[in-house]
């Protein structure tokens, strides 16, 4: 019951929890967009290296 | 003078890796607290009720997108008078993370608009003016890739960030200069902030958490954008070798 009162906010449920959720999104995409990007630079040097070394 | 080039990058490497795990812990840790605070502790407004909590995640994102854009604005400036190599990269990352903070502020604020205002836009100075800082940053990345020369791209570039920064002030004082349905400052203002601190509390725990979130982006940004530049040079020299 105290959980459904939480999720219901007070009635302002369907803009509270898409703001809180749609920012976890954007946020959560630009991090993981930048991680990978980052790896695949980092492998592409690694093979270069090797290549260029041997 | 080659050196000297070089120098900085890797100071740069070195201090970003040493800083980057810190980043990530405090962005963490001040994200759990102030959600937990915002959602479960703080109060309802007498007024807004229970959609006030909507600030905690509208407001960090409106301040980061100011912020985000005057560190894009300075590091362009410096890229442009003293040719630093990292300024330049520094500025470039700033820009798509400044997008995504100036697109949650927006898009929470219409959220927050439609129950309150009733409506989800209206066209005054301060919406106008956050709209016109979002044009701004994708008119600053469309630039950097619109030309073949990388260099002429961030140059043309940074001239536009410089020259948009005259918005930065605007947005700040649109709701003291002109009439808007956006409500003034209440917690950057001469006499200090007016909310009370079990407000105050997650809303800065909040604008912490964004605060190291972007720079914790940011260092992976720049790290990638290094090594990128690292990995063009060794496929410039291997092109080169398969030539001879």
């Amino acid at each position: 019951m105290a959980w459904d009162k939480f999720f219901d906010m007070g009635g302002y449920a369907a803009y509270v929890w898409p703001a809180f959720s749609l920012s976890a999104i954007v946020l959560i995409v630009m991090l993981v967009v930048s991680l990978r990007y980052l790896k695949a630079q980092t492998q592409t040097l690694e093979k270069l290296e090797s290549s260029s070394s041997d | 003078m080659m050196f000297h080039k070089f120098a900085n990058p890797t100071r740069f490497l070195r201090l970003s890796t040493t800083l980057t795990p810190w980043f990530a812990a405090l962005t963490v840790t001040m994200l759990a607290a102030g959600l937990y605070l915002g959602l479960f502790n703080a109060p309802p407004d007498y007024q807004q009720g229970e959609s006030v909590r909507i600030m905690y995640v509208h407001v960090p994102a409106a301040w980061m997108a100011m912020f985000a854009y005057s560190m894009m604005a300075a590091m362009s400036a410096a890229a442009l008078i003293w040719k630093h190599p990292v300024a330049t990269l520094v500025a470039k990352s700033s820009a798509p993370i400044g997008a995504c903070f100036t697109f949650l502020a927006l898009v929470t604020g219409s959220l927050w608009g439609k129950p309150m205002w009733g409506t989800w836009w209206v066209w005054d100075a301060r919406l106008t003016s956050v709209l016109v800082l979002f044009f701004l940053y994708l008119g600053y990345i469309a630039l950097h890739n619109a030309f073949d020369d990388a260099r002429r791209g961030g140059q043309a570039a940074s001239i536009l960030a410089i020259v948009g920064f005259v918005n930065v002030p605007i947005i700040k004082f649109s709701v003291d200069w002109w009439n808007t349905l956006h409500q003034p400052a209440s917690v950057v203002r001469m006499d200090g902030p007016t909310i009370d601190s079990s407000m105050l509390a997650p809303l800065l725990l909040m604008a912490g958490a964004y605060t190291f979130y972007f720079f914790w982006v940011l260092m992976v940004r720049v790290r990638s954008e290094l090594i990128a530049q690292k990995v063009r040079v060794l496929q410039m020299k291997q092109a080169q070798q398969d030539m001879t």
